[in-house]
């Protein structure tokens, strides 16, 4: 059986196929290592149980969802203050409670948002604690 | 009937994805071995899929078209409508491809008072295009998960699509876009008879398989979110041959797996292959050139044929004797 237009019918199909094949040619098969995240802030080295306000697995996958909450309860209900799933207590405050300990943005924050493509609207009208300095 | 059928192997395809997650070997299965099996059978059916239909022969430029060909320069002709070169194919092709053209013209026919009555029917031609323009922009947007670093075009396309910042993490307009394309192209198979009558089980179950892959990822992103870095580890993973198994990533996430694999197989085989196939739509990638140009049937049999040179060599001397003209003396 003969392949009719030859030309551009292969010329079509390498096209798909690199298209398709993209992620592989753009990571030639150098193994990337996931971002490297520093935990050894002052804060957090002075701490008994390195612990954050919720479990770090729930941390991971929700963080944003719960600084939407916290975010809503300050600014809308005027409410400052968070009981965790454990019963502590905590500030709601960005700048306060979070970055007290994650006071190294660039080498936490930016690192896994830069990996997963992530575009936080935090520093919109936050300030990065470091800039001020 | 056909809906239920495509219904329930989307619901076996869901609960697949359970017992994929609560295994370890099968979670191992499904995102190490799986991964590359599925990509293999989807680009390998892909490529047979279009040399098989280059196999076909198209002898004959098919005119089928709605503007004037080119004839006596004092003519004006419709060089987008009907083509005779190739600048003008490219034209209509690329408007066939991108805006989807020739639907556009639809039309719809009903009896009113005895009497069939046209009328332009633009619908299914909106949410098509909305349907399959957002698909197009959910799949570069996912390259992000593919690429380290990240291309700085995919970060602002997905910052475009999240233009309104509405919620945390933003609503993507394309994702609001597909489940409305998804939704019309699902309703109207569902509510017109007459097109009830003639869907098939592929047509219920792509579409249903494609609104599973929407709805898990709509899920993941919106209510029950995914550990991103987990993610993305394992989708590099895969593209740098150094695979890993995800830790912790929920249940939808594997649910959104397993029907992207299963998409990715049962594409080749299916008619989802008019992304490829549109590009060999011979009523629209031909130029009317019929005129100018000879085509010649390439099946056509060899004729054995008796030129009257021959002939006149085979009779010279009768014909002679008899007094008829020659042209060879």
């Amino acid at each position: 059986m003969k392949l009719y237009n030859r030309g551009i019918i292969l010329a079509g199909i390498v096209v798909f196929l690199i298209l398709a094949s993209g992620p592989f040619w753009y990571g030639r098969g150098r193994a990337v290592s996931p971002p490297d995240l520093k935990l050894d802030t002052p804060a957090i080295e002075q701490l008994k149980e390195k612990l954050c306000v919720e479990p770090a697995p729930y941390m991971r996958a929700n963080h944003m969802r719960l600084l939407n909450d916290w975010r809503d309860s300050v600014v809308r209900e005027g409410k400052r203050t968070y009981t965790a799933a454990d019963g502590k207590v905590y500030k709601i405050s960005l700048t306060g409670t979070c970055l007290e300990c994650h006071s190294n943005k660039e080498q936490f924050c930016d690192r896994c948002h830069d990996y997963a493509g992530a575009k936080p609207a935090c520093w919109d009208c936050h300030i990065i604690p470091e800039e001020v300095r | 009937m056909n809906l239920l059928t495509s219904f329930i192997a989307v619901l076996i395809l869901t609960l697949a994805a359970l017992g994929f997650a609560y295994s370890t070997g099968l979670t191992y299965l499904l995102t190490v071995v799986i991964p590359y099996a599925a990509f293999a059978v989807f680009m390998v059916g892909f490529v047979f899929r279009v040399v098989q239909w280059a196999k076909a022969p198209v002898p004959f430029r098919i005119p089928s078209t709605c503007g004037q060909e080119k004839s006596l320069p004092w003519i004006r002709t419709n060089p987008l409508d009907n083509p005779s070169c190739l600048w003008g194919v490219i034209g209509r092709m690329a408007l066939e491809i991108l805006l989807f053209r020739s639907l556009f013209r639809n039309t719809r026919v009903e009896i009113l008072q005895k009497r069939p009555v046209y009328d332009s029917a633009k619908w299914l031609w909106f949410f098509g295009l909305l349907f399959h323009w957002s698909l197009l922009i959910i799949v570069l947007r996912h390259l992000r998960f593919f690429i380290e670093p990240i291309a700085g075009w995919i970060n602002s396309l997905s910052a475009l699509d999240g233009f309104f910042e509405i919620g945390i993490p933003t609503l993507y307009l394309s994702d609001a876009a597909i489940l409305a394309g998804l939704s019309f192209l699902l309703l109207r198979r569902l509510i017109s008879s007459r097109l009830r009558y003639i869907s098939l089980f592929t047509d219920y179950f792509s579409l249903l398989l494609i609104l599973g892959v929407v709805g898990t990822g709509l899920l993941m992103r919106h209510f029950f979110p995914a550990d991103l870095l987990q993610v993305k580890n394992m989708a590099l993973g895969w593209v740098t041959f150094s695979p890993v198994v995800p830790k912790e990533v929920g249940m939808l996430f594997y649910m959104h797996l397993c029907f992207v694999f299963t998409l990715m197989v049962f594409f080749p085989m299916s008619k989802l292959m008019h992304m490829g196939g549109v590009f060999l739509s011979p009523t629209r990638n031909l130029a009317n050139d019929n005129r100018m140009k000879r085509h010649i049937n390439p099946w056509n049999a060899p004729v054995k044929v008796h030129t009257y040179e021959e002939y006149e060599d085979e009779f010279r001397e009768k014909m002679k004797l008899a007094g008829l003209p020659l042209d060879k003396e």
